[in-house]
């Protein structure tokens, strides 16, 4: 196991390096410039002096390689826009896109992989039917549009809930903008689940399990649960990624303090440090619950091995 | 009874049209609102929003022009000059007293000896002159430098040549001598957040940039990154009863729909809105009471490279005005929410000349000046564009076909704001749509037509013509406002002839402001920034 996990450490550094690479020279390449942003002066050595203190001068290899030697030393560098470093500004957004989405992806989870399975039990009645409708919608609605008509709704409408902000960052004001970002995960688990409930229905342990005399509760419960969830588990570690790039539309919408809205502004004004920052710790959380998935297919499904 | 108050201003003078421009545009607010003479009352918390972003760039507001910025800064700081609102021009605010001599070059600031910053230490002259020093600081390129580069001095420091700007001298602890560089009015240069007094000993400190103290009428409590600032009220602010409110609240909102929910749910007390909530609000029967606005100092125009050959002809130049049904667009796309532009100068500018006419639609007299240009056929040319819903791609797909019909093609080219932002500056282009600010110092405006004004500073046409020149050197030798103002006039009516853009709209700012929120001022150099310290919430409003 510990060989495994070293393994795979090693596996995401080649990873990580490649996303570093595309990002810098990707955001070292495309038109725009902080400078135009942070300075309307009509004194062209401005513009100059600018460009010498943020370090945009330097030949392109100079500041890729200063970067990288920073960078393994846990510095992110410092943010064009706020002049704070970029860990200090990632810190303090981490926590709230955190809550986000471990609560969009618990609801998603909770009724997603349920309704999957029930509606599978009894494939084209009239609860599967209601599910997949579910389901297909789930995966249709564009999330501003579902954000905006669950804030006319439980805001404006009904009065239960704020239609935005971060509060005291309590559930309140966690429940919208995390339903919104869960609808489209919760319909593609209940999907998945139920396409991996009959196929496993159909397999020939489950079979011969039946045949054998166990009974069907049995069967689903040791049979078709454990090897369903090997499934859905690799989907819920696809999704989780998935879900921090749609976070940036959901915190934006919810005026929620994460790192998507500061990816938003960073990307928008070009300031480089800060956008290498927040992407690199996505693509690092990406990673780190992919590799949790790995470990976990080994609880559920012991004949699976870390060879 | 508005028709007689806008005919009026001829025989005013030239802040008092300014005025009477805001007192008709917000009329419909005043009248929505009988209970605006109330006496003011004190406690509540007002909830501004910050529409233009997903956060603010910083708190250390030296640092950063955005508007965005600027909204929670004019509750937290205080600069030397303030934006009066309801008279039009920046007037002191740090100081009491401007005693100008050396020929209009040298200003002798008595400041306050009331103004107290948020950690209880008196405001001096040394807060003043270690502030200015600061933002000449080259090696940080502080954006305000551009305005503290008129007090004489100031320019060695921003290169390293001087420790300490030479034209600042510190009189006693409450009198300063600032020697400027030209003759100007140092209210339009020092009424900013980005020449903000700071407190020297503490704004040196790292964690000045964590917790912010300023002069403002509220003090920092708390900024959730990409959500919210909070500031309470500072006690000890200068100006005797104020700030109403207890505490403020500006919410990070970009998102113009979710701020109409937010606004309808009551949850917010300011909305800026876009031109399509405009249509909607003013078709609602209780929203339409909630409507401000105001004419803003921008332009928004399509600028003509010179260096592009059919544009080098004033004829054709012309002719694209002529050719473009400029009041359709503004009334169909943009739903009223602009006023036409007639030349560069907006509506609230102290120079803007009412008498003049925008160029009329016609297609036939387009026609005609391009035949006369040697372009009967017409020509195509390449139009850069952002993707703004008030003046980028839908405006110019507007255009396309209304260009078409004269017989001049345009492709378009679509880039990102910050993308156009450089391509204006630069000059790679062959037209381009923008929104430029336009004041509020009409000189300052029209200088960036100056020949000698860099096509990088704002010059963004590359324009050069030596009557404007000469215009606009006259202004700014005259010591006669009257005289000033004719000769800017005058100016802004060549760039009219000549056309070096299409003159297509001044923005109109429109925000929604509920019933409960008083004090609002028409603020034409950004609606959103709001002397915070004049607010006032009745007991209605549902925040406590």
């Amino acid at each position: 196991m510990l060989s495994f996990l070293l393994r795979r450490l090693l596996q995401t550094i080649p990873t990580v390096l490649a996303v570093v690479l595309l990002v810098f020279v990707l955001f070292s390449v495309v038109p725009g410039s902080i400078v135009s942003s942070m300075s309307d002066d009509s004194d062209p050595q401005v513009e100059l002096r600018m460009k010498k203190q943020l370090g945009l001068d330097d030949p392109l290899y100079l500041r890729f390689g200063v970067y990288i030697a920073k960078l393994v030393t846990g510095d992110f560098g410092t943010s064009f826009r706020t002049r704070e470093p970029v860990t200090t500004m990632i810190a303090k957004r981490a926590w709230p896109t955190l809550q986000l989405i471990f609560t969009a992806m618990t609801f998603a989870i909770l009724i997603g992989v349920p309704l999957g399975f029930i509606a599978a039990l009894k494939p084209g009645g009239i609860v599967d039917t209601l599910a997949m409708v579910l389901a297909v919608s789930g995966l249709s609605i564009a999330k501003f549009w579902l954000g905006l008509v669950l804030m006319y709704l439980f805001a404006l409408k009904l009065g239960w809930l704020p239609s935005f902000g971060y509060g005291d960052g309590g559930l309140k004001y966690l429940l919208l903008p995390a339903v919104t970002l869960g609808v489209s995960p919760m319909a593609l688990f209940a999907r998945t689940t139920r396409a991996a409930v009959l196929e496993i229905m159909t397999a020939d342990f489950v079979r011969t399990a039946r045949s054998k005399g166990m009974s069907e509760t049995r069967v689903v419960k040791w049979h078709v649960m454990r090897n369903a969830l090997v499934i859905i588990l690799t989907t819920v570690g696809l999704q989780f990624g998935g879900l921090m790039g749609q976070a940036v539309v959901v915190e934006k919408l919810f005026s929620w303090p994460g790192i998507g809205s500061l990816l938003v502004d960073s990307v928008l004004q070009r300031d480089i440090p800060a956008v290498q920052g927040s992407i690199l710790v996505v693509v690092l959380a990406f990673l780190a619950i992919n590799l949790l998935i790995d470990v976990l297919y080994g609880v559920i499904d012991p004949r699976i091995r870390y060879a | 009874m508005i028709k007689s108050l806008i005919g009026m201003p001829a025989l005013l003078g030239e802040h008092m049209m300014f005025r009477m421009i805001a007192i008709v545009a917000g009329l419909g607010l005043a009248l929505a609102a009988p209970a605006e003479t109330q006496a003011p009352r004190k406690g509540g918390t007002i909830r501004m929003t910050a529409p233009y972003g997903s956060s603010f760039t910083s708190l250390d507001i030296h640092t950063t022009q955005r508007a965005q910025d600027e909204i929670y800064a004019k509750a937290l700081h205080r600069s030397l000059y303030i934006w009066n609102s309801a008279e039009g021009k920046p007037v002191l605010e740090l100081a009491k007293e401007d005693v100008v001599s050396g020929g209009g070059l040298v200003h002798t600031f008595k400041l306050r000896d009331d103004a107290y910053f948020h950690n209880g230490r008196k405001m001096t002259a040394d807060d003043v002159i270690w502030s200015y020093n600061r933002i000449m600081d080259g090696t940080k390129a502080y954006p305000g430098a551009r305005f503290v580069r008129v007090i004489e001095g100031a320019a060695a420091v921003e290169k390293g040549q001087a420790k300490e700007i030479s034209g600042l001298k510190k009189i006693d602890d409450f009198t300063v001598e600032m020697k400027l560089t030209e003759k100007v009015d140092p209210g339009f240069y020092f009424f900013t957040a980005l020449t903000s007094i700071y407190p020297a000993d503490e704004a040196a400190k790292e964690s000045f940039i964590q917790k912010p103290i300023g002069l403002g009428p509220f003090k920092f409590v708390e900024h959730v990154p990409g959500s919210r600032i909070v500031l309470e009220r500072w006690d000890r602010f200068y100006k005797p009863g104020k700030p109403y409110a207890d505490k403020v609240i500006v919410s990070i909102m970009g998102e113009a729909a979710a701020r109409d929910v937010a606004f309808r749910n009551k949850e917010i007390d300011t909305s800026v809105l876009g031109p399509a909530q405009y249509v909607a609000y003013q078709s609602d029967a209780d929203l339409k009471g909630t409507i401000v606005e105001v004419a803003e100092v921008f332009t928004r125009y399509m600028g003509m490279n010179p260096s592009f050959k059919p544009f080098t002809d004033k004829r054709v130049r012309q002719a694209i005005n002529y050719a473009i049904d400029t009041d359709l667009i503004i009334n169909k796309l943009v739903k009223g929410k602009a006023y036409r532009a007639t030349s560069w100068l907006p509506l609230t500018s102290p120079a803007y000349d009412k008498a003049m006419k925008p160029y009329p639609y016609d297609p036939a007299k387009a026609k005609q000046l391009l035949s006369e240009a040697g372009y009967p056929s017409g020509f195509e040319f390449e139009w850069t564009t952002s993707q703004n819903e008030s003046w980028g791609l839908p405006i110019v797909s507007a255009v396309i076909p209304m260009l078409d019909k004269v017989g001049i093609k345009a492709k378009v080219k679509q880039v990102e704001t910050a993308v156009l932002a450089e391509v204006v500056r630069s000059g790679d282009y062959q037209a381009f749509i923008y929104s430029q600010a336009t004041g509020p110092d009409p000189q300052a405006a029209l200088k960036c037509f100056h020949s000698s004004t860099p096509q990088p500073a704002c010059n963004y046409m590359n324009y050069k013509n030596a009557d404007f020149d000469k215009l606009i050197d006259a202004a700014g030798q005259a010591d006669d406002a009257a005289k000033r103002t004719e000769l800017l006039q005058k100016a802004n009516a060549l760039l009219y002839e000549e056309a070096p853009v299409w003159f297509f709209n001044y923005n109109k700012a429109v925000m929604a402001v509920q019933p409960w929120l008083k004090g609002v001022q028409l603020n034409a150099t950004e609606l959103t920034h709001q002397n915070v310290e004049d607010l006032w919430v009745d007991e209605t409003s549902p925040a406590k």
